[in-house]
């Protein structure tokens, strides 16, 4: 197939007059898996935070085409709509505001967007009973206000289960296994592979190799100060965690 | 030194702090001691004639003068400032001699002039004039009553530029220096005890870092009020250039007398373009009898104008003395990214008060200020903390960060806070946190279980509390201060 | 600063000249306090930007203008549906309402009262129950503050609450305050609440102005007297005009055990001050004091507290929000006050606000005075904006930027709204909140956060 999700050219981006990303190259298609790997501080989460479109990140060049629209010139809420999804390293917590009313805001600006109706309240509490079990988030939890108070595993199964409600065409996992024990992340990989479809794409964004037994990739990046230094297949992990990243580092610098 | 035949501390009654109390208040004030030397004093009085009197004394040129008439014309139609949480009783200005000096020759040449009453008073301080402070490093401007005696290091200094000297001699030999700076941070106009100052200030330090240059060591100044009823109002001015570093320690003491006596200096601090000045002051003024008689009354104004780039200055305090203190030292950080910060412990015990804090007004964008007090009160005595943070309507992005936490060590004493919060931007983020409580019963149950008597534990607690703070004093004060807050308050819990 | 003007006169000169019509259209219990007021007033000015507690709001220049006041009683008429906008459903309160300073009470009020409650007007009731008027009118409001004087000394008619020993009231009282005047009006409000041992109650107050053009003066001074083991909630809504000013001043006491909840929230105004006054002598006895301002173009919101601590193992814990956008300005000043022998004290102060446009405004001044040292005391305050990763959080998952700011602000509020002990009304302050937040703050009305989509396209 040669249909392109995700096509990122150039892309150089920073913080506070900082560049970390020094030009990024990537390909996803749809129903493909890529795992972006790395050591600490290459890069790898200013790239999801920049393609999300936080706004304390500046980018500096490149260009990143979303199925045919120019992502960057895109509200962090229109990428939203358009398909992008990232589950955060650290979700924020909230207070105060109700996941209810949260996932119901978020769900409805999609609609709007493309001029559906909004969802009733039958509806949408259905549809969250539904997703909820995708990731066996407690009923509890979701009546909370958003993160507030969560376990570091009820953050992340709330970030699945956000994306099993808002069905993204592109979802990048950062770092979704750290701070995981193996029963959560279990859970997690399951719910992300429940999710997966020929149509959509993941990012994973991860240290080890760990997370990588449970949702397989099919191409392997590593990032190293702020470039893509070298592609590879699943072996290019299972290298990695044998090895490290110190012969990475030699050949390149 | 333990006096052993004190059993007291051996066998501390528990539930009786007044038995305590008495214990270490019993460790009286032990630089109360006077100095027997001859001094130049004028006749107590305040009239145009005494402020010409202290200028032509100085020798000092015509705009001194003219400063100082235009102080005092302005003092005569100012009342003293009423709005502290202090309980001032009233002053008599014209009791108070405004000019006292040690009889030393002219410029000791070396410290073999310098009279050995005088050497043996600094070293019963703590404060070595001679060659061994060489060795530690710090620079020494010693100044009693109101006179600079000695400055020790001067050559060293002289190499690298750097300007440490009494203020007197700044004016003889900088002159455009301090014309330049004098009034600049802090106006006669300021407040009442600001114009009293300016009026009749008799000396004080000077000191000015050159563009690009690191002082090498701490330089140091030693007040001490000896003569009877004087007053010691000296002047400070600190000039860092741009790119310069320096760190000042000031340390106060006053002999036990039953009368109080007047303490109203200024402190004046440029800092230029990424210049970094830190400014430390252990004050240990006599704080007056168990009764509450005599003591030092500390009305200081301390300003800094962070007036370059990225400029920053800290204020760190320790105020054990003086019968009352009314002191804000205080940033205006006009520069872009100028950093302020604040660090104060004040100990009040028997009748002592106090009434401190800063102000933080950030006038430049992406300024940020710090702001960590910790009040500890005994006795009958009223600490109270007061700070103005105020971000002015142009600054953007500024951040102010303030802690004040309160202890109280008994119910007969008082501990308040009084901040005030103007944000007229709405960039800013400025965040207050105020705690007041009693020291924890069971950390001393817990120290005493493990063996270690009340006082001890109070002065352990204490220490830790005040841990932050005392941090940042340079390791030569850190000492010192640590001793004081212990015979301040050792103990004085029951 | 303009100089600071001494509007008394006008007042001082209006009671000398009507005295007779006054004390005649009044009730001796509240016309005997008048003389008294009249010479504390005598050689004084009302509090100005240079008195310590008013530097952000000076009662001079509000009391300033030339207003009128309704000596003579007479009966204004007014559309009570079209400015009662703060119904709630869910439920059922019993009903006063007050058109400017004239108690009306609803047809069926009276059958539904317990016997000896009093919900009614102040001057009537100071007739019938002229000893109660008498024993704790101006008992807690002193003279020597001039704005209490002034209210006293004009002040003909307002509401009585009484509840007898032991009865808990389980309806909430409601008293809507309607200013309404064909021209620019002062009203001298006056609240009076004795609660017996035991009594239980709760007050609904809510203000509001017959329309937005007129010029509306409000002084209100309320009065708590609270028995052993009372309880007593006061809810104080203020959703009124850009052209009303508002100074209300509370004063509270409470006796051993008792419990009292006061929740201010104003919504809508011209330039309010409010002061809490609340001594708590007895011992065990609690309070909550909490408040809210959400302010845009011009309005002036100013809250000043102080909790005095005198009886043993008290608590008290004050909560203040406020949102300032636009070119409004909020101002706060909390004190906390241990007096000496008031041992095991806590007392709490918390004071959080948001600052959402350049010429927002926000002073504050929060204070602890403690003179004991078994206490636990603190305050905090904060100014600053809305989260900027909770935000980008809540973009990220589609959520418009607009709706999620009014979301953010809304979910802010939060804690001040869950003070409240009345579970249909919390739903309904919420609502109210919400609508203020996207009404209000945003200038969209009705059509939502649907413009600043459009608009974030467009970008």
């Amino acid at each position: 197939m040669d249909e392109i999700l995700l096509n990122v050219t150039d892309l150089r981006a920073g913080i506070e007059g900082k560049e970390i990303l020094k030009g990024i190259n990537l390909t996803v298609r749809p129903g493909e898996v890529h795992a972006i790997m790395g050591p600490n501080g290459s890069g790898k989460s200013t790239l999801s935070e920049v393609l999300a479109g936080n706004p304390a990140f500046s980018v500096n060049g490149g260009y990143v085409d979303f199925h045919g629209k120019d992502l960057l010139a895109l509200s962090p809420e229109d990428r939203s709509h358009e398909g992008l999804f990232l589950s955060f390293q650290y979700p924020v917590e909230i207070p105060g505001v109700s996941m209810v009313n949260f996932m119901r805001a978020a769900l409805n600006a999609k609609r709007k967007y493309f001029n559906e109706e909004p969802l009733s309240a039958t509806e949408f509490l259905k549809l969250m009973r539904q997703k909820r079990a995708i990731v066996e988030l407690d009923n509890k939890l979701a009546s909370r206000a958003v993160n507030e108070g969560f376990s570091g595993g009820e953050k992340k199964r709330n970030e699945i289960f956000q994306m099993a409600v808002l069905e993204p065409r592109l979802s990048i996992l950062d770092e979704t296994d750290s701070g995981l024990d193996i029963d959560a992340l279990r859970i997690v990989a399951g719910g992300v592979n429940k999710l997966r479809t020929e149509r959509n794409a993941t990012i994973v964004i991860t240290h080890y190799q760990r997370l990588l037994d449970y949702i397989k990739p099919d191409f392997v990046h590593v990032l190293y100060k702020g470039r893509i230094v070298r592609t590879g297949g699943p072996e290019l992990a299972l290298e990695l965690e044998e090895r490290g990243y110190d012969w990475i580092k030699e050949e390149i610098d | 030194m333990k006096d052993m035949t004190t059993d007291k501390t051996t066998k501390p009654e528990k539930n009786d702090s007044k038995n305590v109390i008495d214990n270490v208040t019993g460790n009286e004030y032990k630089y109360g001691f006077t100095t027997d030397i001859d001094t130049d004093i004028i006749p107590r009085g305040l009239n145009e004639d005494v402020v010409r009197f202290i200028s032509a004394k100085k020798g000092e040129p015509e705009w001194l003068l003219e400063f100082r008439l235009k102080a005092f014309r302005h003092w005569l139609t100012l009342t003293p400032p009423e709005w502290a949480h202090l309980d001032i009783p009233e002053i008599d200005f014209q009791a108070i001699s405004y000019y006292a000096a040690p009889k030393v020759k002219e410029n000791p040449k070396s410290l073999d002039e310098v009279d050995p009453e005088l050497l043996d008073t600094f070293s019963k301080l703590g404060i070595s004039l001679d060659e061994q402070k060489k060795l530690t490093g710090v620079a020494v401007d010693a100044v009693m009553d109101s006179v600079s005696v000695k400055t020790t290091h001067r050559d060293k200094l002289a190499e690298l530029g750097v300007i440490f000297c009494s203020i007197s001699e700044a004016v003889k030999d900088y002159p455009e220096l301090v014309q330049k700076y004098l009034g600049k941070v802090v106006p006669y106009t300021d407040n009442f005890y600001a114009a009293l100052n300016s009026a009749v200030f008799s000396d004080g330090s000077f000191v000015y870092i050159p563009k690009g240059v690191r002082c090498p060591m701490e330089l140091s100044t030693y007040f001490r009020i000896n003569a009877a009823g004087t007053g010691q109002f000296e002047r400070t001015l600190i000039v860092a250039d741009d790119d310069a570093y320096v760190s000042y320690l000031e340390g106060c003491t006053a002999p036990m007398r039953d009368e109080n006596q007047l303490h109203a200096a200024i402190v004046e601090i440029i800092v230029e373009d990424r210049a970094e000045v830190k400014y430390s002051t252990v004050q240990n003024w006599y704080a007056g009898d168990k009764q509450g008689r005599g003591g030092v009354y500390n009305f200081v104004t301390k300003r800094g104008l962070c007036r370059g780039d990225h400029s920053k200055l800290s204020w760190t305090q320790v105020e054990t003395g003086s019968a009352i203190t009314w002191k804000y030292p205080s940033c205006v950080l006009s520069g872009e990214g100028a950093v302020g910060e604040f660090y104060s412990v004040a100990v009040t015990n028997n009748y002592q008060q106090a009434d401190t804090g800063t102000k933080m007004i950030h006038l430049g964008s992406n300024t940020r200020s710090t702001i960590v007090s910790k009040g500890i009160s005994a006795g009958h005595s009223q600490n109270s903390y007061r700070g103005l943070v105020k971000v002015a309507p142009k600054a953007n992005g500024c951040r102010n960060y303030t802690q004040c936490d309160s202890l109280l060590l008994s119910s007969t004493c008082g501990a308040h806070t009084f901040p005030y919060i103007d944000v007229l931007n709405d960039t800013a983020v400025v965040e207050h946190e105020a705690t007041t409580s009693k020291i924890s019963e069971d950390q001393i149950f817990y120290c005493n279980q493990r063996g270690i008597p009340t006082e001890e534990a109070v002065g352990l607690i204490v220490n830790g509390y005040a841990k932050e703070v005392m941090n940042k004093l340079p390791m030569e004060f850190a000492v010192e201060a640590q001793k004081l807050l212990q015979i301040t308050l050792e103990g004085s819990v029951g | 600063m303009s100089t600071p003007v001494n509007s008394l006169t006008q007042y001082i000169e209006l009671y000398t000249t009507h005295k007779a019509d006054i004390n005649a259209n009044s009730a001796p219990a509240l016309n005997a306090l008048r003389p008294q007021a009249l010479s504390q007033l005598t050689d004084t000015a009302l509090p100005h930007t240079d008195t310590e507690g008013y530097e952000r709001t000076s009662i001079a220049e509000m009391f300033a203008p030339d207003f009128g006041v309704n000596i003579m009683r007479m009966n204004i008429p007014v559309d009570v549906a079209a400015s009662f906008r703060c119904d709630v459903p869910n439920i059922s309160t019993l009903l006063g309402i007050v058109v400017n300073d004239s108690f009306h009470p609803t047809a069926t009020l009276h059958n539904k009262l317990h016997d000896g409650v009093i919900f009614g007007s102040l001057c009537k009731n100071a007739t019938t129950h002229s000893e109660l008027v008498a024993k704790h009118y101006g008992s807690l409001a002193p003279l020597t503050n001039p704005s209490v004087a002034l209210n006293t000394l004009l002040c003909q008619d307002g509401v009585l609450i009484y509840v007898p020993k032991s009865v808990k009231l389980e309806k909430p009282l409601q008293l809507v305050n309607i200013f309404s005047s064909p021209a620019p009006l002062a009203a001298f409000r006056r609240i009076l609440v004795v609660l017996e041992d035991d009594a239980e109650a709760r007050l609904l107050i809510c203000d509001h102005a017959q329309d937005n053009e007129q010029q509306y003066l409000a002084s209100q001074v309320i009065e708590v007297i609270m028995g052993r083991n009372s309880i007593f909630d006061l809810y104080d809504i203020e959703d009124s005009s850009p052209n009303t000013r508002r100074h209300s001043m509370l004063y509270a006491s409470q006796s051993d055990g008792s419990n009292l909840l006061v929740n201010g929230m104003t919504l809508e105004c011209g330039t309010t001050r409010n002061d809490y006054n609340i001594q708590l002598p007895g011992s065990h006895a609690e309070t909550t004091l909490a408040g809210m301002a959400i302010a845009s173009g011009t309005q002036h919101v100013d809250n000043n507290s102080q909790v005095t601590h005198t009886g043993c193992s008290s608590k008290s814990n004050q909560l203040f929000k406020y949102v300032i956008d636009d070119n409004a300005t909020g101002a706060f000043e909390g004190g906390i006050l241990v007096a000496p022998g008031a041992q095991y004290t806590e007392a709490y102060q918390s004071n959080r606000n948001l600052l959402a446009s350049t010429g927002a405004r926000m002073h504050t001044k929060p204070q602890l005075e403690i003179y004991n040292d078994d206490v636990k005391c603190s305050h905090g305050a904060t100014t600053g904006q809305l989260d900027g990763e909770a935000l980008f959080y809540m973009r990220s998952r589609g959520i418009p930027e607009s709706e999620a700011r009014t979301m953010l602000m809304q979910a802010f509020m939060t804690d001040v709204i869950d003070t409240v002990r009345i579970p249909g009304l919390c739903e309904r302050l919420h609502y109210l909140v919400d609508k203020r937040f996207q009404g209000g703050l945003r200038q969209c009305g009705s059509c939502g956060s649907s413009c600043h989509d459009t608009k974030t396209k467009q970008q």
